[in-house]
């Protein structure tokens, strides 16, 4: 704890809490309120990290949330940035990027082969020979990346919030808190966000050795605490602006989501680093970033400081250094005339030796860290005269030299920035409707003036939320001084000059990078790798465009900048992924599946028993079970994920023959009929059987996944048509189950007083009537080829009529039967499912429907298309297919194969119990649909077998099974056997 | 008020439902562009095969198909698609189309 100062005013240690954790295995004490930076700081270490690329030891760059070669592993919490997280009781650190011990580093070796990685080299190398190129890969797996994953980690579960506000402020600087202030006092509600752990910004840090600063931090703060519609969130990160002010808000403890109405951004600006070789030496490190150690944690940056200063910031920077009892042995300002300022005057009256037109052309030191420093003059072109060199000792380099706006929020907002060439700085230009900039960001330095920017940026947020044309806004103050040096870099023939700590990215790489013709600035950012590591160009991204800028010979706002796109900072993955929520659908008589022990399956976003398991029992001994109970006795099954629509209305015929192919004008009250609906091209979307309740009302189904959809477009139909009816969707409010089989209407009849004669109740009619007490929609259908009845009762009366139904059933053997079983049935019957047995390009006239198209009608949707294709050749049909034996079996999807070709593909197949063979449904070309055609389709392990055209349907094609008695009237034979419910496509 | 519609990018925009008034996109679905169908009788294969497979690509002003998911119902919204913005909705037939 040597390094650690006496309290100050405003420091974010509570000296009362040690905290020990260990790092690399050795244990310190930190403090609460300590980052893990400051901590190891304040425990002696000086080597945090390797870099990326050469393995060299780094230390504090910048200690602003940045500071990405200080990047630690807590157990599965990978690449911690040591400047952001705060210290926590019994953290157990390792370094990243490292071969062994962080000390010994085996990756050091990299740096001595360096020559031979110059820029671009994984563009140009390791191509030839191919063969060689997955060891090349493996090796540079092992080399790259940060940090190792744990796949054991048990997934992170972030909470999510949404947020309101009429203003967001971000950054609780000056000009934040002021903008704030001023909107909240005016009754804006208003949203304060700072990353910082702590409140202030520069006011916290860059005193100049001056109370004035902190005393005015206090009275922000303690009016911004005064103020109830003001909310200030620390720790907090505007990750990203999107579309119509959508904000997420990043912290520790998740994530928030803010709809806000105005923002203005007090963002500030980042530190940028000089460019000198071994810049990069623990104990080097940006002016600010000293300040930060002083003043937040109290730690001391070093012993003996060089300051490198090209700005007022600088000067100020080395009076914080010696009033908090350090040594200044030196500021080297690069400027002949030097600081011209009051603060210039208070350096140099408290004896500091102060060097102007100079610049430090390298740092020396041993051991992983700085020992001294070779200061030249500069020459008239900014060339260091080495003649001049002389060597001060020194164990603290405080880089002072310029900045960059924090200006990434306002680019993703759509801010246009132009280069200023008074502040050396992209400032903003032209901001979009809403969206403000106050402070450091837009190249206000000078605290008064903050503050006043802070508020003007205010009035004109206020403006905007009051729909105002905003006030004629004052142009920004700015100091009529350049905080920033237009080329904080010196050359030297040994490199080691770094532009990019991310990266590893010296000088003469971007020279080179240029020179091979990159010289864009998106171009040299991708070739060279600039700004592409995990700080994104925070400390580079400047510095190259200045570099470029020199290259080409122009100014920095004709380089221009790159895309600064959302996320601002990264993340833990968890604070993006959502909780896998996958919302399903489930009929109401689940909980009836769910006693029988049913096995689901999703059909569309419905969960929908398959079957139902026997104890000792296979699946397909099941499911054969179920088929075999409808086929001889009685089955029930579950059919409440249809579509049900209701439309009524003086126009519910003209819409019904609009929206299908059929017709339907001509029912009687009291019957059904299948539906087939097309799209506009002519293409099958769905199918059901269209109920005549009444003459001006009709109850209709679609197929389980289509049925959002379908009345989706029905309802877009009908709100172009304007037909005079009314379109209800009753798919959730009502409740279906399907009675079929021979015992069918003797089960129905114990719990209804409907007359099930055929007389009464013919096959393809519709009654209402009482089931079990519960009024009822009762359709007679076949989809199975069984007498069935389709029962659609209120859903929260679904259940009571399902248990009634297997009670009523249970001396005749109902079962329960699923999905499974019904598509088995209702193949034996030759009827398709919609989405299954037909695509995207199936035409009624390919799956052999046309008895189901009207083509007489005035208007039907896809008619005319319709009319179109009729008249083309056919190319394919619908056909069934039988095989006598079971071995090897074709399987849905397998290709009918005719000499050479492809000639078509099954949608459809099962094995027949009840028939005793394989059938199934297959599209073929129209020479080999002739029923007793041998049909080559290819299985499994590419074997060819044989199958034969067989007339559809394959069971029962008199239809004899799904009526009653012997008053069975006559029916056309294909429209009969298709004029049953249509189930699911699934 | 709403003139900032469509600034940056597309994710979470606002929408103005004609009915339910601001809501979050995710709870709107597109439906197409907004096109007059020629009189089946009397047009062309050519012309009606134009109106079924053919759609306006570029960017600029669109009339469109919305739809409000949660409450059902259809509007039409002008598009500007070069600058993602909606410049206003209306439900069909009670505006200029």
């Amino acid at each position: 704890m040597t390094n650690r100062l006496p309290p100050g005013p405003h420091e974010w240690i509570d000296r009362s809490k040690e905290l020990p954790f260990t790092f690399e295995g050795r244990r310190y004490v930190g403090l609460a309120g300590d980052c893990v930076t400051s901590a190891l700081w304040a425990g002696g270490e000086r080597t945090l990290g390797r870099s990326f690329k050469y393995h060299r030891p780094r230390g504090i760059l910048s200690l602003a949330n940045h500071d990405v070669n200080a990047l630690f592993q807590w157990g599965p919490k990978l690449n911690l940035r040591g400047d952001i997280v705060q210290l926590a009781a019994g953290m157990n650190l390792t370094a990243v990027n490292t071969f062994g011990d962080l000390g010994t580093d085996k990756g050091r070796f990299l740096e001595k082969i360096g020559p031979f990685l110059p820029v671009g080299f994984y563009y140009k190398a390791f191509h030839k020979p191919k063969a060689l190129f997955p060891k090349w890969e493996r090796m540079f797996r092992t080399l790259t990346g940060l940090g190792k994953v744990d796949f054991q980690t048990p997934r992170m579960q972030v909470p999510k919030r949404t947020l309101h506000a009429d203003l967001l402020v971000v950054g609780a600087g000056a000009a934040g808190l002021a903008a704030a202030i001023a909107a909240a006092e005016a009754d804006a509600r208003v949203v304060v966000v700072d990353e910082n752990a702590g409140p202030g910004g520069s006011l916290g840090y860059q005193r100049g050795a001056d109370g004035q600063s902190v005393a005015l931090l206090g009275e922000l703060l303690a009016k911004a605490q005064s103020l109830s519609n003001l909310e200030l969130r620390l720790g907090t990160c505007a990750a990203g602006f999107y579309a119509d002010f959508w904000v997420p808000l990043v912290s520790a403890s998740g994530l928030a989501r803010l709809r806000t109405k105005a923002m203005i951004v007090a963002s500030g600006v980042q530190e940028q680093p000089a460019v000198f070789r071994n810049n990069d030496l623990p104990g080097v490190m940006l002016a600010s970033a000293a300040q930060r150690l002083v003043y937040r944690y109290r730690v001391k940056p070093a012993e003996a400081m060089l300051v490198l200063a090209a700005n007022l910031e600088g000067y100020s920077a080395a009076l914080d250094m010696k009033a908090n009892g350090m040594e200044v042995v030196a500021v080297v300002d690069p400027r002949p005339e030097g600081e011209a300022s009051a603060v210039g005057d208070a350096v140099r009256a408290s004896g500091i030796e102060v060097l102007c037109g100079a610049w430090v052309r390298e740092a020396l030191g041993s051991n992983g860290r700085l020992r001294s420093a070779i200061v030249c003059r500069l020459d008239e072109s900014g060339e260091a005269r080495t003649a001049t060199a002389r060597i001060i000792a020194c164990d603290g380099l405080l880089m002072s030299v310029g900045f960059a706006p924090a200006a990434a929020l306002l680019y993703q907002a759509g801010a246009r920035m132009r280069y200023d060439e008074g502040v050396q700085q992209f400032v903003p230009d032209v901001l979009p409707g809403g969206v403000f900039a106050a402070g450091r960001v837009n190249g206000v330095y000078a605290t008064a003036h903050k503050i006043e920017d802070g508020r003007q940026a205010a009035a004109a947020a206020l403006d905007w939320l009051a729909g105002r044309a905003t006030s004629s806004s004052q142009p920004a103050v700015r100091d009529g001084r350049s905080p920033s040096h237009p080329y904080p870099i010196v050359a030297h023939p040994e490199g080691k000059n770094f532009v990019d700590f991310d990266e590893d990215l010296q000088l003469k790489d971007l020279f080179n990078a240029a020179q091979e013709g990159f010289d864009n600035i998106e171009l040299l950012k991708r070739y060279s790798t600039v700004g592409m590591g995990p700080s994104q160009g925070k400390h580079s991204n400047m510095n190259a465009i200045r570099i470029l800028a020199k290259i080409r010979g122009e100014p920095c706002g004709a380089v221009g900048t790159t895309t600064a796109r959302p996320f601002y900072h990264p993340v833990p993955m968890g604070m993006l992924a959502g909780r896998g929520f996958s919302p399903y659908r489930t009929t109401p008589l689940q909980s009836c599946h769910k006693f029988l022990g049913a096995v689901s399956m999703m059909a569309g976003n419905w969960l929908r028993p398959e079957y139902y398991p026997q104890v000792g029992k296979s699946k397909e001994e099941a499911v054969r079970e179920e088929a075999a109970a409808v086929r001889m006795a009685v089955g029930l099954i579950d059919i409440g994920t249809l579509g049900k629509l209701e439309v009524r209305g003086p126009d519910a015929v003209a819409f019904l023959e609009r929206v299908y192919a059929g017709t339907f004008a001509d029912m009687k009250v009291g019957s059904t009929r299948y539906g087939l609906m097309v799209d506009e091209t002519g293409i099958i979307t769905d199918d059901g059987v269209v109920a005549r309740l009444a003459h001006e009302h009709f109850f209709f189904t679609t197929t389980t996944s289509n049925s959002a959809l379908v009345y989706r477009e029905l309802s877009r139909l009908n709100a172009m048509w304007r037909l005079e009816l009314g379109l209800v969707n009753l798919t959730g409010g009502y409740c279906g189950m399907n009675l079929a089989g021979p015992r069918s209407r003797a089960v129905l009849a114990r719990v209804s007083d409907i007359d099930t004669s055929e007389a009464a109740f013919p096959f393809l009619a519709v009654q209402e009537a009482t089931v079990a007490g519960v009024t009822a929609r009762i359709l007679r259908v076949g989809f199975v080829g069984e007498v069935g009845y389709e029962i659609h009762v209120p859903a929260d009366q679904a259940h009571h009529v399902w248990d009634a139904l297997i009670e009523s059933g249970r001396i005749h053997g109902i079962r329960a039967f699923g999905v499974e079983a019904q598509r088995l049935l209702r193949l034996e019957k030759g009827h398709i499912i919609v989405g299954q047995d037909t695509d995207g390009l199936t035409t009624p006239f390919d799956a052999a429907m046309q008895w189901a198209v009207k083509m007489q009608k005035p208007f039907f949707v896809g008619q005319r298309s319709l009319a179109i294709l009729k008249q083309k050749p056919r190319k394919q049909r619908l056909v069934g297919f039988v095989r006598d034996t079971r071995e090897p079996a074709p399987k849905e999807g397998h290709l009918v194969i005719d000499g050479t070709n492809i000639a078509g593909r099954i949608t459809s197949t099962a094995w027949s119990d009840t028939l005793g063979m394989q059938i199934g449904l297959a599209y073929v070309s129209i020479p080999l649909a002739q029923p007793g055609t041998e049909l080559q389709i290819r299985v499994d392990g590419g074997v060819l077998v044989t199958a034969r055209v067989a007339k559809l349907p394959f069971y029962d094609p008199a239809n004899t099974r799904q009526r009653i008695g012997d008053d069975a009237r006559e029916r056309p034979e294909n429209e009969s056997g298709r004029s049953s419910a249509v189930e699911a496509a699934v | 008020m709403y003139g900032a519609i469509g600034v940056g990018s597309s994710k979470m925009k606002i929408m103005h439902c004609p009915i339910n008034g601001p809501r979050p996109v995710s709870e709107f679905q597109y439906g197409g562009e907004l096109r007059s169908i020629p009189d089946p009788a009397v047009c062309t294969d050519a012309q009606w095969a134009d109106y079924v497979f053919n759609r306006v690509g570029s960017p600029g002003v669109n009339r469109e198909w919305w739809f409000h998911i949660p409450s059902n119902t259809w509007f039409i919204a002008e598009r500007d698609t070069a600058a993602d913005r909606v410049l206003r909705t209306w439900l069909y037939g009670e505006g200029p189309e």
